[in-house]
C-alpha cells in the first residue's frame, strides 16, 4: 500500500469537489438546515415564545428518559430543562443524518463516475493500485461529510450556548456525550457506509443506479447509528466509547473487505456482470 | 524483498502468446500473439471490435486474461507488484482523452505525475509546463478543461502519457474526433516520440494514419491477429510479383499483353474499366511490354507501376475473414453465422 498514492487520490478527488458548486451547495444548505435552523427555531420557540404547550409536550419525553440521563439534566426552569435535553439527547442524530447523507452522495457517484467520464481508463492504466483507489475514494468521500458536521457542530454549539446557556445557567455544550460521538462514534460510521457504497458504485452500470442501491444501504444503515448514537447518548458514560470500539472493528473489517474485492478490470467498466 | 525480472536486450517489449479473453459470451481475444521489439511503431489494424482496445488494456494489465502469457519488458503486467512496475514505464492515450474536466489542466498534469511516483516540486512542474509546451498547451494549463476543445484535449492526453518519460507508449486511436490538420499535427508528435526511441504502439482502424508511420502492423480480426509484419514484407507476400496497370483507348487490345515475355499473370482493374493490372516479373520489362502493344497498335493513355498500398493489402489480408462476405474456393460467396465472433465460425450458407 503506497500511501502516498492514497493521499494523492484523496487530494484530487476533494479538488474536483470543491470546483462542483452544484455538489456544495446542496451540502451547505443541509448542513445549516440541520445544525441551525431546525435547533434555533426549536430553542426559540421554547425560551424566547414561552410556548406552554411545546414545552408540556417536550417535558413528556424527557420523563421517558432513563432515570440516569435524567439525572444530568441540571435544575432548572421548565423551558431550561426542555431545551436542555433536546439540545443534548433528541438532536444528537443530526450528527449522524447530515455526515451519511452528504458522504454517501459523493462516494455512490465515484467508482461508477469514473468509468461514466471515461476517467476510469487513467486510472486503469496508471500505477496505483486497486486497493489505494478505493482507499482514497473512501476517504475523500468521508471528508465533506465530516467536514460539514465538524463545521455544523462548532454552529449548533454556538446556537446551545447562546440560547440555552442562559436558562441553565452558562455555557455548557458540547459536552463530553457529544465529543466522544463526533470524534469516536461517527467516523467508524462513516466508514462501514461507504465502504459498502463504493463497493456497489464499482458494480452498477450508472451513477443513478449507485445511488438507488445506496440509498437502499444507507437507510438502515442510518437508521442503526441513529439507534446507536441515541443509546450511547442515553446510555452509562461508557456505552458511547463500547458503540465506537465496537464500529470501528466493523469498519476495519469492512474496508478490507472493500480494498479486497476491487477490481481494476471495474474501472473500465468491462469486467464481467457490468 | 526480491528483484523483479529484467528484458533481455534480445527479448521483446511486449510479447503476447495464445492469449484469450472473453467478457461473458463475448469472446474479445481470441489466441492472441504478438511481439513488439524495443523502439518500434507497430501499428493495430482492424475493424471496430476487432479487440484492438482490449489488446492494449491486457498489455498494461488493466485486464487480465483467461488464458495465455502475456510479458511486457520481461515482466506480468497481471501479477500486482510487476504490474505497477509496467504501467509506470508506459504512458497511454486512450480513444477518450479521459481527463478530469472539472481541475484544470495543470491538476490534471499533475495528478498523472503523481501517481506515477513523481514528488510535485519545482523540478516536476518544470517536467508539467515542458509536457504542455511540447503539445502547444502550456498557454491553457490554468483552464478548466471542461473548456477545452478536442484537440486540446487530445494535446494534454498526450502531454500527460510522456511526462513520466515512458519506455511504451500505447495510442489508442488517438486522432478520434480530430480535424485532419489536428489528425496530422498529433500524427507528427508520435513519429517525433518514436524517432527518440520510445516504443511506440497505435491502434487505429483509419488505414490512411497507418500509412508511412507503421514499421510493423498487426492486422486484427475478431479478437486474433491474423497478419503482422512489416508492411513490405506483408506486401511482398501477398503480391510476389511486381505489377504495372495499363490503360487504353480501347481495353480491348491490351488482351495481348497476356502473351508477352515476364508476363506472369492479367486481371481487369478494380476501379477502371479502360485498364488491366499486369504481374510481371520485375519493373524492368516495362519498357518493353509498352513497345510490344504500341508496335501492334494498342494506343495506351496510362502506364503505372503498381506499389500496393497499406489498404490494399488490409483488404487483401481481412478478405478471407470479413464477416458478410467471403470468398470461396468456388467462387461462391459465405455468409457469416448470425454472433459468429471467432475467425472459425463461419458457414456456408449460399453460393
Amino acid at each position: 500500500m503506497n500511501t502516498r498514492r492514497v493521499a494523492v487520490v484523496v487530494r484530487t478527488e476533494l479538488r474536483q469537489l470543491a470546483q462542483a458548486r452544484d455538489f456544495w451547495g446542496p451540502m451547505v444548505i443541509l448542513g445549516a438546515i440541520f445544525f441551525a435552523v431546525i435547533p434555533t427555531s426549536l430553542f426559540l420557540t421554547i425560551t424566547q415564545i414561552g410556548d406552554v404547550e411545546v414545552v408540556g409536550k417536550v417535558s413528556q419525553a424527557v420523563e421517558v428518559l432513563p432515570e440516569s440521563t435524567q439525572s444530568q439534566i441540571p435544575d432548572a426552569s421548565p423551558e431550561g430543562r426542555t431545551t436542555y435535553a433536546l439540545a443534548v439527547f433528541l438532536l444528537a442524530p443530526i450528527a449522524i443524518v447530515v455526515p451519511l447523507t452528504i458522504s454517501t452522495a459523493v462516494g455512490a457517484a465515484s467508482l461508477v463516475g469514473e468509468r461514466e467520464k471515461g476517467t476510469g481508463e487513467f486510472l486503469a492504466h496508471s500505477p496505483a493500485a486497486a486497493k489505494e483507489i478505493y482507499l482514497g475514494k473512501v476517504i475523500a468521500s468521508m471528508v465533506p461529510g465530516y467536514l460539514t458536521t465538524a463545521v455544523g457542530f462548532g454552529a449548533y454549539s454556538l446556537i446551545v450556548n447562546l440560547l440555552v446557556g442562559p436558562e441553565v445557567g452558562g455555557w455548557f455544550f458540547p459536552t463530553r456525550q457529544w465529543w466522544v460521538m463526533v470524534l469516536w462514534v461517527l467516523p467508524p460510521f462513516l466508514a462501514i457506509t461507504l465502504s459498502i457504497v463504493l463497493r456497489l458504485s464499482g458494480r452498477v452500470r450508472s451513477t443513478a443506479a449507485a445511488q438507488q442501491a445506496s440509498g437502499l444501504v444507507t437507510l438502515p444503515l442510518i437508521g442503526i447509528a441513529y439507534a446507536q448514537a441515541t443509546g450511547s447518548m442515553f446510555g452509562a458514560a461508557r456505552t458511547g466509547w463500547y458503540v465506537g470500539a465496537l464500529a470501528w472493528v466493523i469498519a476495519v473489517a469492512s474496508l478490507a473487505g472493500g480494498m479486497r474485492s476491487v477490481r481494476r478490470a471495474r474501472l473500465l467498466g468491462v469486467a464481467d456482470g457490468i | 524483498m526480491t528483484s523483479l525480472p529484467e528484458r533481455a536486450p534480445a527479448d521483446p517489449v511486449v510479447l503476447l502468446e495464445g492469449v484469450d479473453r472473453s467478457f461473458g459470451e463475448h469472446r474479445a481475444l481470441y489466441d492472441l500473439t504478438m511481439r513488439i521489439d524495443a523502439g518500434s511503431i507497430s501499428v493495430l489494424l482492424g475493424p471496430n471490435g476487432a479487440g484492438k482496445t482490449t489488446a492494449i488494456r491486457v498489455i498494461t494489465g488493466a485486464l487480465g486474461v483467461d488464458s495465455g502469457r502475456v510479458r511486457v519488458f520481461g515482466l506480468d503486467p497481471d501479477d500486482p507488484r510487476q504490474g505497477e512496475e509496467v504501467r509506470r514505464r508506459c504512458g497511454v492515450v486512450s480513444a477518450k482523452p479521459a481527463l478530469y474536466d472539472r481541475l484544470s489542466g495543470l491538476d490534471n498534469l499533475r495528478y498523472s505525475a503523481e501517481l506515477h511516483g513523481m514528488r510535485w516540486g519545482a523540478a516536476t512542474r518544470g517536467r508539467v509546463v515542458e509536457a504542455a509546451t511540447r503539445f502547444g498547451i502550456h498557454t491553457s494549463l490554468d483552464a478548466q478543461v471542461g473548456g477545452y476543445s478536442t484537440g486540446m484535449k487530445t494535446r494534454l492526453a498526450l502531454a500527460r502519457a510522456v511526462l513520466h518519460d515512458p519506455e511504451l507508449l500505447l495510442f489508442d486511436e488517438p486522432t478520434s474526433g480530430l480535424d485532419p490538420e489536428s489528425s496530422l499535427a498529433v500524427l507528427a508528435m508520435i513519429r517525433e516520440m518514436a524517432g527518440d526511441g520510445t516504443t511506440v504502439v497505435m491502434c487505429t482502424h483509419l488505414l490512411l494514419e497507418a500509412e508511412g508511420l507503421a514499421e510493423q502492423v498487426i492486422v486484427m480480426e475478431a479478437g486474433a491477429a491474423i497478419a503482422a509484419g512489416r508492411p513490405a514484407e506483408l506486401i511482398r507476400g501477398f503480391w510476389p510479383d511486381d505489377a504495372v496497370r495499363l490503360a487504353a483507348e480501347d481495353p480491348a487490345g491490351l488482351a495481348a499483353v497476356a502473351d508477352l515475355p515476364g508476363v506472369r499473370g492479367v486481371r481487369p482493374a478494380d476501379d477502371d474499366p479502360t485498364a488491366v493490372d499486369v504481374d510481371v516479373d520485375h519493373l524492368g520489362r516495362i519498357p518493353e511490354i509498352v513497345l510490344a502493344l504500341t508496335t501492334r497498335g494498342v494506343r495506351l493513355t496510362r502506364v503505372t507501376p503498381r506499389e500496393p498500398s497499406l489498404e490494399e493489402l488490409y483488404f487483401a489480408v481481412r478478405r478471407p475473414h470479413l464477416p458478410g462476405r467471403e470468398a470461396a474456393d468456388d467462387g461462391g460467396v459465405r455468409l457469416a453465422a448470425p454472433g459468429a465472433s471467432t475467425r472459425h465460425d463461419y458457414q456456408e450458407v449460399g453460393a
